[in-house]
């Protein structure tokens, strides 16, 4: 009996002792208590450390993270970086889904993301607020919006869509190079995916090269032009045998006329990335941020340049938002980080770093943005051209939860008829409908 | 606190019953030492078992029974719901289908090339560490660094292995196409890997074999070849076993490699090299979020890789007694000849 007693002690003891420990640990890693959550006004006194979580690169240097300390002498920031966006989707779906444990304090995410995100909408912070209000174009922050009026990110970049070519392989096939006679020869203001495809046979009369890299990218430059690709405003999924406008363009993309400009490469496949070293296509649909990638493709080649036109219309492709966690225990100084991160004058540095293009329409006309140029694209204007790229952008696609899949089963069709050349066009849309029945909807 | 010893039963012929002896106490801890200790020492292992690995398997169990999102959280329980969903779809059965074949095509060429590469570093070689620590350098390449190095090589139109065919007048292979050349490419990366590893635990098994044996065999005439499948092989069939086992294991586990095969990382367009795990990957973390049905599919994945692991232990069992038993008695019974042999002598 004694001796059970005493064992009980014991075991009370080094419970409480860890547990003890455990709270001094914690509290030394948030010193800032919960009760600051003021309006805007967190406890400057105390210092404290914020984390940010990037992906590939965002255009925030150590030198920017520092800046913010000169007006918050007591927060540090400390950006983690992934290699992937996968990498940090999988990190931070993860962390939610157990509690947020281990998230970082802001955390980046895609457009592509948001769908399923803004369905969980109670685990991010509300982020609307006066200082905020109009700084994006509605397309921006609608799809960053919950269906009880939350908004759950602030927009970083935007993707708006230029069409990026060769000028030496356009001399070549005896077309016009200099951009303003491109952008003229597509259509101007008037452009169409016809009048691009027209081109396009023209051009490969003349030329070995293919007139654009991969099916898959011009189909995802027409679906983001579709209020509603499939799925209704309301979330229902669209049956995608009774899809007709996806059907249609699919219909486009495989078909004879359309696949005889193509250079059937998978984007960012291997074959894709050796092709810019063979002039193995002239144009590329060319979001703001695909510039990077191409100028770290085409290393020796120096014939790219950009012309300020888009095929129907304006286009956006991809875009990031910055997000905070609710779970977080310096959740409103992380707030007001991600305001300050997403202010036209950082978006405009961090432009200028990495090529990540403004969302903010106030940095839109800032001389430091419309004087860009980019040097590798024979010092293209591209501050000027994306600007006026972003305000052509009229249609915000519909993004919910079951886009990712759907538009999966579609692109496996496209690859199968223009990559690697399995099936054709009708078996190979057969099989995007098995993969859509598969999906239980 | 006294424990009496066990009572024997009675017997009518017995002599009357003994007056139960008082044992000291200490004597009991002692033989408490003797009953307990070992199981105590041991049982480090065990705790940390059920904590870090029998919890998970069994609440991915209870996941597996309920509707769950990954964000949403836990949902209706809905029984089996999620192991009928799982049979119903095609690229399950795909996915089976490609695990099965990499399996195959990496584990078999593996296991003996790895052995006939420790046969080579067992015998008498200069440098030796240098050749043993070469065969392990491709274990320490990192898995993604591997698939970055043979994605180029297998590259469908610019890759080196195409234009090498090309020199042979053979017509480029589709490696992403093709879903058997697809998984020879993937099998090509895991081979790569650990075949060395797999030939280092060979070497370790071989190096602990008698060398008289080897002797006796050479006395009795018996070539390389000879002494190879009848002294070494009986020898480390234990060790064979347990190689044959993990990579049963590993290989029906495949991730990584597949995963990087390509930039999109779902397997393939038509799903050429979608495995088992890759699928329940997707299933769970990416597109529909749905860990109800991921957990079904690892839960089956479980069991096969358990069905299938049997297989191979009762398979390499009989291969190893089976066909070299014979032998290894007999050059047992050589070396005892041999032996006596050199009593007489």
């Amino acid at each position: 009996m004694r001796k059970t007693t005493r064992k009980f002690l014991a075991v009370t003891a080094s419970v409480a002792s860890i547990a003890l420990l455990a709270t001094a640990c914690s509290s030394d890693d948030d010193p800032a208590p919960a009760g600051t959550g003021g309006e805007a006004t967190p406890d400057t006194s105390k210092p404290i450390t914020l984390t940010v979580a990037t992906f590939n690169n965002f255009g925030y240097t150590e030198e920017l993270l520092a800046e913010y300390s000169k007006t918050h002498p007591n927060v540090t920031v400390k950006q983690t970086i992934a290699a992937k966006s996968e990498d940090a989707r999988t990190n931070l779906t993860t962390k939610l889904a157990a509690g947020g444990a281990g998230l970082a304090d802001v955390e980046a995410i895609e457009i592509d993301w948001l769908p399923e995100l803004v369905q969980s909408s109670d685990k991010f912070l509300d982020l609307k607020s006066d200082e905020v209000e109009g700084r994006w174009l509605e397309f921006k922050t609608k799809p960053a919006t919950a269906a009880d009026g939350k908004l759950i990110g602030y927009g970083t970049d935007v993707g708006p869509e230029a069409i990026c070519y060769r000028s030496d392989l356009f001399e070549a096939a005896g077309l016009p190079s200099d951009p303003a006679e491109v952008a003229e020869l597509l259509g101007g203001d008037g452009a169409t995916w016809d009048k691009y495809f027209e081109v396009g046979k023209t051009f490969v009369d003349k030329s070995d090269s293919a007139w654009f890299d991969s099916a898959n990218a011009i189909y995802q430059g027409m679906v983001n032009q579709l209020e509603a690709a499939y799925e209704n405003p309301d979330g229902t999924p669209i049956p995608l045998g009774e899809n007709d406008a996806v059907k249609g363009l699919y219909e486009t993309v495989t078909g004879a006329d359309v696949q005889e400009l193509s250079a059937h490469l998978g984007q960012w496949s291997d074959d894709w990335t050796a092709a810019f070293q063979k002039s193995g296509f002239a144009t590329m649909l060319c979001p703001a941020w695909m510039t990077g990638p191409i100028e770290q493709n085409s290393g020796g080649i120096t014939g790219w340049n950009i012309a300020d036109v888009f095929p129907g219309g304006g286009g956006n492709w991809g875009g990031s938002y910055l997000t905070v966690p609710a779970a977080g225990p310096n959740a409103e100084a992380a707030k007001e980080l991600a305001a300050w991160l997403t202010s036209p004058e950082i978006q405009i540095k961090a432009f200028l770093n990495a090529g990540t293009f403004p969302s903010q329409t106030e940095a839109l006309s800032d001389p430091a943005l419309t004087g860009a140029t980019n040097k590798f694209f024979n010092d293209a204007p591209v501050g000027t051209i994306f600007g006026n790229r972003y305000k052509a952008i009229e249609v915000t696609p519909f993004k919910g939860p079951n886009y990712f899949s759907i538009h999966t089963a579609v692109g496996n069709a496209i690859t199968k008829v223009d990559v690697e050349k399995s099936a054709d066009s009708a078996a190979a849309w057969q099989g995007a409908l098995d993969e859509f029945n598969a999906l239980g909807l | 606190m006294s424990v009496q010893s066990p009572v024997e039963p009675e017997s009518d012929l017995a002599p009357a019953p003994r007056q139960p002896r008082r044992v000291g106490f200490s004597q009991t801890l002692s033989r408490w030492d003797v009953k307990v200790s070992p199981y105590l020492y041991i049982s480090p292992f065990f705790i940390l078992f059920f904590i870090t690995g029998l919890f998970p398997i069994l609440y991915t169990g209870y996941v597996s029974v309920h509707k769950w999102q990954l964000l949403q959280g836990q949902g209706d329980f809905v029984g089996f719901d999620n192991y009928t969903q799982v049979f119903q779809q095609k690229d399950f059965w795909l996915s089976l289908r490609n695990t099965l074949s990499i399996f195959v095509i990496s584990a078999v060429p593996q296991v003996i090339a790895a052995i006939l590469i420790a046969a080579f570093l067992d015998q008498n070689l200069r440098a030796k560490t240098f050749w043993r620590m070469g065969v392990l350098l491709p274990y320490v390449v990192a898995p993604v660094a591997v698939g970055l190095i043979f994605g180029r090589l297998f590259a469908d139109q610019s890759g080196l292995i195409n234009s090498w065919l090309g020199v042979f007048g053979i017509d480029p292979v589709g490696w992403h196409v093709d879903p058997l050349a697809s998984h020879i490419a993937i099998a090509t990366m895991v081979n790569f890997r650990w075949t060395g590893y797999n030939a280092l635990i060979f070497l370790a098994a071989m190096q602990a074999v008698p060398r008289e044996l080897y002797e006796a065999a050479i006395i009795d005439g018996a070539g390389r070849v000879r002494s190879f499948f009848s002294v070494t092989i009986p020898q480390i069939r234990a060790t064979v076993v347990f190689v044959v086992i993990t990579s049963t294991i590993g290989g029906l586990q495949i991730f990584d490699e597949p995963r990087v095969f390509d930039s999109a990382g779902a397997g393939g367009a038509s799903r050429q090299w979608l495995t088992t795990t890759l699928y329940l990957y997707n299933t769970g973390w990416s597109g529909q979020y749905n860990l109800g049905r991921a957990a079904a599919v690892a839960w089956l994945l479980f069991l096969l890789i358990l069905a299938i692991g049997l297989v191979n232990f009762a398979l390499t069992q009989r291969i190893a007694s089976g066909s070299s038993s014979g032998p290894g008695k007999k050059a047992k019974k050589q070396s005892r000849r041999y032996d006596a042999n050199r009593k007489s002598a």
